[in-house]
């Protein structure tokens, strides 16, 4: 590396600004490549409940016998829980910063804002998706929470829950959500790792950004309104 | 035309400033923005009040000298500098509010002027390239592709008006940074230098005060010379090619 004659600037406290930024994107795509694996799995509902409950039950045996059981599904909690800490942490850090930037607000209200209202909602909307990431932990994996009834199998845990309107449209809701956020944050991923370097490129990001939402929450929400509907039973 | 005005007043960096209301009769639609601040403060003066302060220099849009926040948008509606802007784009009776920029990394000093020497010390931390003086190299010594040329060229464009910073969210320079780096590393004399100016610049660019780019695209739309926001994608993508700043 070359190295210049002007003395290195005094650094800032805490992590560079692009560094956190980097934090934040690729622990973002390993949750759009959790997401997309979770999506298959929820649609084996469709093949029947027992493909559903084998790929539940597989989760827990894969590996085997090479691996003792439920240790490939804790290496890919602890991964994903780490992976929640540092997007959670990194994000707030460069809310703070852009607080800090920017401590007296404008009196005057722009007519036309060029940013979408998906992207401006990235912060409070991302928080709005951990929340519903702890109910939806508290409601089918540890079972604290139930909407109708306790059952031990998979399938019918999912299937007496999404007959119930309120959390047919409370995963509705928060599956729109969702593709808000991935629709500008698959985008701003693409964009703080450096892929964004033509107007050509740019448009092929943006193509991914809106194919890649679509096919999320379009894929998550296939289970539920099948059994709401009682395609399901 | 006839316009009310509320403009940004403040006595100095310690004051804490205020909105002032102000009227204007007879303004032209031909005049510029800045001229119609002229008025105004003609006016003042006559009246023995103090002149609204403002930066301005070349008034053709391409100093970068001038720059305030009207309605909320850096520059005003039309995508220009606040000097090229005329008031054929407001409408008889309209309300103009005037703001200077707001970022904490530019402190107001009076009124609408705001110290930009944050961006200067940006440039003094990478934003240059070495070269011998002397006799200048024959301009074809060293081709450069058409594209890269244009590349460059378009990323040289920027004025370091500010506007990028004033209309981000988060108050970021990223854009301004994105052009220079963008601008001398797509040509040969700036590779020598391309890590350290990456890295010393961020770096500044944090000490400063800076927030971080969330990809929205209002610094982009908000400049006057309509530099993509693919030049921060660059500015990331030298910034990973340089070790995230972790590397001797």
């Amino acid at each position: 590396m070359a190295t210049s004659t002007a003395p290195a600037p005094a650094a800032r406290k805490g992590p560079p600004t692009i560094l956190l930024k980097t934090v934040v994107a690729v622990t973002g795509v390993f949750f759009v490549l959790f997401v997309l694996v979770h999506m298959y799995g929820n649609l084996q509902i469709l093949i029947g409940t027992e493909a559903f409950d084998e790929y539940a039950h597989h989760l827990r045996t894969f590996g085997e016998p090479m691996l003792p059981e439920k240790s490939f599904l804790w290496v890919a909690r602890i991964l994903l829980l780490v992976s929640v800490v540092a997007h959670v942490w990194a994000s707030m850090s460069l809310w703070r910063r852009a607080g800090q930037a920017r401590r007296t607000r404008y009196a005057g209200k722009k007519k036309v804002s060029y940013g979408r209202f998906y992207a401006k909602a990235m912060r409070w909307g991302g928080l709005a998706l951990l929340a519903f990431v702890v109910f939806h932990i508290l409601h089918f994996t540890t079972q604290t929470i139930t909407v109708d009834g306790a059952y031990p199998s998979p399938a019918e845990r999912v299937i007496s829950s999404f007959e119930v309107w309120w959390a047919v449209l409370l995963y509705t809701v928060a599956m729109v959500f969702l593709g808000m956020h991935l629709l500008h944050g698959i985008w701003g991923a693409a964009m703080t790792v450096g892929l964004n370097t033509s107007l050509k490129r740019a448009e092929q990001i943006r193509f991914v950004s809106i194919a890649l939402s679509t096919i999320i929450v379009v894929g998550f929400l296939i289970p539920p309104f099948a059994i709401f509907f009682g395609f399901i039973e | 035309m006839r316009i009310s005005l509320k403009i940004w007043r403040q006595d100095g960096p310690a004051d804490d400033g205020r909105m002032v209301d102000y009227r204007l009769e007879e303004v032209s639609e031909d005049s510029s923005f800045l001229e119609m601040l002229d008025l105004l403060n003609e006016q003042l003066i006559d009246k023995g009040e103090e002149p609204v302060a403002f930066d301005s220099d070349c008034r053709e849009g391409i100093c970068g000298m001038c720059g305030v926040v009207i309605n909320g948008e850096a520059h005003g509606p039309e995508r220009t500098t606040t000097c090229q802007l005329h008031m054929r784009s407001f409408d008889d009776g309209d309300e103009i509010i005037i703001e200077p920029w707001r970022a904490d990394p530019f402190p107001v000093i009076k009124d609408l002027c705001v110290d930009r020497s944050s961006f200067d010390r940006i440039i003094q931390s990478g934003g240059f390239i070495s070269a011998n003086t002397g006799s200048a190299p024959d301009a074809h010594a060293t081709p450069v592709p058409k594209e890269d040329a244009d590349r460059a060229f378009m990323a040289a464009e920027c004025i370091g008006c500010g506007a990028c910073v004033a209309a981000c969210p988060n108050a970021s320079a990223m854009l301004f940074m994105g052009s220079k780096v963008t601008h001398l590393g797509e040509l040969p004399q700036g590779q020598p230098e391309r890590e350290a100016r990456v890295l010393q610049m961020t770096a500044q660019h944090d000490l400063e005060g800076f927030g971080g780019c969330t990809n929205l695209g209002e610094c982009s739309r908000a400049c006057p010379k309509g530099i993509p926001l693919n030049v921060i994608s660059q500015l990331n993508a030298d910034y990973r090619r340089a070790g995230y700043g972790g590397r001797d």
